[in-house]
């Protein structure tokens, strides 16, 4: 099953995210953490901003040449004796792993965080076919337990309180004394731990997802805070990475560019904890490692954004510094966005992969104030992007009548000017009158979305050209 | 010997359209009209096209390129011919400047044309500033001030220093940076009736960072951010003043702040 989007209710949700108190706590220490950690550690960068033109060129290049690429990877992947698996579509993708998964055996499978794993619906698949699916991650772990899903796409369980943490874990966790500590972060991550231990040695597979797939040697790079993804890729018998098409770079030294943005961007790291490198199955005189090596390649509608306005969106790396910045999330959420992908990247890749039909209010959903993009460190021009479905949507008669009828109003005056000025002198005079001797009206007629929630300042009385007029006398142009 | 005369050429005036833009022309004429102060004090001819309506940004963010390219083809016929055109708004100026050009894709020769008018289009404030070379500006205006940066402006245009530096010679003015006036106040366009309690939350933000800040007065150059903060202070009782910076540069005495009377 996949996660059924409530992206068309994003009001509502948004109206529900903005009253729940502990959410809004936790949005504001949100906003309070990543965004400044960030500034610090691109301050210390000299070069930062000329990685990130390195960074776009890089995803660029490799996007013009995808299938060339593609194909050397898996040439490169099958040499170190791992199996490339093609997916085109979600559905394609989640039947793949779970026939690995049946092929070894599995009745328990580890999982580190994977946003992709999460866009194909891959988790409520397995759990459905008799799979215990354990999420190694602890904020993914955390919202497994809570039946939720995420609500950022690096810190899943951001909305999560400590105090809700203790109360899961107790609800969860059997055998264990009720009246234990977890007011915590220490108690509650060693009980996570513990709990996992188990699961990582009785697990037949490990998925991850991916950061970057290098074309040149078949690699797959990760990078965790945790050190999950190194026990559920090198303990498991089996070792399944799911990834989409666009994780591509030609080579390492390009990963290792876009990593010197990544951590930076997204945590205000300047490098994440671990940053794992996986080739392969184990060979004969490795330590350690799977006995196999599989890599889900899910297409699920990148191909068809290639060549298109869309084809810069494949350039993200999911690193969140447009969300962690944008002042809609930081207002609303992620859940507020009704699917995976939430914050400004969101609003773009959203529309591109389930439909600007299923998804018309998040484009609309921003005031363009561009700090997105001024954090983007691969420079997708997001604003142009949602305005892009903007004009898609307009085009196909989504939103509001009322909204297209004012629109259309609109611009008919402001193609009359004669008229446009005749209407402008009657509507400041209007409000000035209504506004009575106060210097602004608490109710508009036709101004609700206005006047629920500020007071609407009234004009002056006589517009700029009236005045203008009686000053100076008509300018050129009469 | 005959006596050598050295003429130095005179140089024309600078020819400005003023673009007052449709906020200022219907909620705060005193905008424009200090607007048209600043620019003939700076000793330039300025004409106001009466052509002039809106620069279509409304229907571009809307999802609607051809009523703004309808609107802006009115842009193109009302300013040709002037050396410059200025706008007291980052916004609409960043719209003409940076955007107005890609709507006439299927046309090369207003494309033309709309290159060469965002070219020569500038915000009132860094034309002074960048173009003009103004440095100081003879105007008094008593009190705590904090500068909004608003977005368009800051990250379309780059304006950061310059009202910060023209406002620095306002005798009298007092300037108190906000902790955040980098961070958007909510306003948006339509945003801000499209999801009213969204953009509440945003310019509750910015009253809050206001209020801490212990400015008395918030300037920006933009009227739609002014009339969204000045709309949220009257509405949540706050004394806190809002004012288009262009009024305190000329000095305008009198003009109650925006959303104020003279009661």
């Amino acid at each position: 099953m996949k996660h059924h989007p409530t992206s068309a209710k994003f009001p509502s949700n948004a109206r529900t995210a903005l009253a729940d108190p502990v959410l809004q706590g936790a949005l504001r220490n949100l906003k309070k953490g990543f965004p400044v950690k960030r500034a610090e550690v691109v301050a210390d960068l000299p070069e930062f901003e000329a990685l990130r033109d390195v960074a776009r060129d890089i995803k660029d290049h490799t996007l013009n040449h995808l299938d060339a690429y593609l194909e050397i990877y898996e040439a490169n992947v099958v040499r170190s004796g791992g199996q490339v698996h093609w997916a085109r579509t979600a559905e394609e993708a989640c039947e793949t792993v779970m026939t690995i998964c049946r092929d070894a055996g599995a009745r328990i499978v580890t999982k580190g965080k994977s946003m992709v794993a999460e866009e194909i619906g891959l988790n409520a698949y397995l759990d459905t076919r008799g799979i215990e699916r354990v999420e190694t991650d602890l904020g993914e772990y955390i919202i497994q337990l809570r039946d939720e899903p995420p609500s950022h796409i690096i810190v899943p369980a951001v909305h999560v309180t400590k105090e809700q943490i203790g109360e899961t874990f107790r609800a969860a966790h059997n055998g264990l004394d009720p009246n234990r500590d977890l007011s915590e972060a220490r108690e509650i991550t060693d009980e996570a731990r513990d709990r996992l231990r188990q699961k990582f040695f009785a697990a037949e597979v490990g998925i991850t997802g991916a950061n970057f797939l290098v074309a040149e040697n078949g690699s797959s790079i990760i990078v965790t805070n945790e050190g999950n993804g190194d026990l559920t890729q090198t303990l498991a018998k089996v070792h399944i990475v799911i990834a989409s098409l666009e994780k591509l770079v030609p080579t390492m030294e390009d990963a290792m560019a876009v990593l010197r943005l990544l951590a930076r961007s997204s945590t205000g790291q300047e490098f994440s904890v671990y940053t794992t490198v996986s080739n392969g199955p184990r060979r004969p005189a490795d330590l350690d490692g799977p006995e196999s090596y599989h890599v889900v390649l899910v297409d699920n509608g990148r191909t068809a954004m290639l060549g298109t306005e869309n084809q810069e969106m494949l350039r993200c790396i999911r690193c969140a510094a447009c969300m962690n910045h944008c002042p809609v999330y930081s207002a609303v959420g992620g859940h507020a966005y009704g699917w995976v992908y939430p914050g400004p990247m969101g609003a773009v890749l959203t529309p591109s992969l389930i439909g600007i039909e299923n998804s018309g209010h998040l484009p609309h959903a921003s005031t363009f104030c561009g700090q997105c993009e001024q954090v983007c460190p691969m420079k997708i021009p997001l604003t142009k992007m949602m305005r892009y479905y903007r004009n898609q949507a307009y085009a196909s008669g989504h939103g509001s009548k009322i909204s297209r009828i004012a629109l259309g109003m609109w611009s008919y005056l402001a193609t009359h000017p004669g008229l446009y000025r005749r209407v402008m002198k009657i509507v400041a005079r209007g409000l000035r009158w209504f506004s009575g001797r106060r210097g602004s009206l608490s109710h508009v007629p036709l101004a609700g979305g206005w006047t629920e929630m500020r007071d609407l300042p009234a004009p002056e009385g006589e517009t700029f050209m009236e005045r203008y007029r009686r000053e100076r006398g008509w300018g050129p142009g009469q | 010997m005959p006596e050598i005369q050295l003429r130095v050429a005179e140089r024309p005036p600078i020819k400005v359209g003023l673009f007052v833009t449709c906020l200022v022309d219907l909620f705060r004429p005193s905008v424009g009209f200090a607007a048209l102060d600043l620019l003939e004090r700076a000793g330039c001819v300025v004409e106001v096209p009466v052509g002039q309506t809106c620069c279509g940004q409304p229907a571009y963010n809307s999802g609607d390129p051809q009523a703004a390219q309808a609107v802006a083809h009115g842009l193109l016929d009302a300013f040709e011919g002037y050396d410059y055109v200025v706008v007291p708004s980052g916004s609409c100026a960043g719209m003409i400047s940076q955007h107005l050009a890609e709507l006439f894709a299927d046309d090369p020769e207003k494309q033309h044309r709309a290159r060469h008018l965002g070219a020569r289009t500038h915000e009132l404030v860094s034309f002074l500033v960048d173009i003009l070379g103004v440095t100081t500006l003879s105007a008094r205006f008593e009190g705590e001030v904090a500068y909004h940066d608003a977005c368009s402006g800051l990250r379309e245009l780059g304006i950061k220093s310059q009202p910060r530096c023209l406002l620095a010679g306002v005798e009298g003015l007092v300037l108190k940076e906000l902790k955040e006036p980098e961070v958007c106040c909510g306003f948006g366009g339509t945003f801000c009736v499209k999801y009213p309690q969204i953009s509440d939350a945003m310019v509750s933000n910015k009253l809050r960072d206001i209020e801490a800040a212990g400015a008395g007065t918030v300037l920006a150059g933009d009227l739609g951010c002014l009339i969204n903060m000045a709309g949220k202070a009257s509405r949540s009782g706050s004394k806190v003043e809002f004012r288009h910076i262009a009024e305190v540069l000329v000095g305008t005495g009198g003009t109650p702040a925006i959303g104020r009377s003279n009661r």
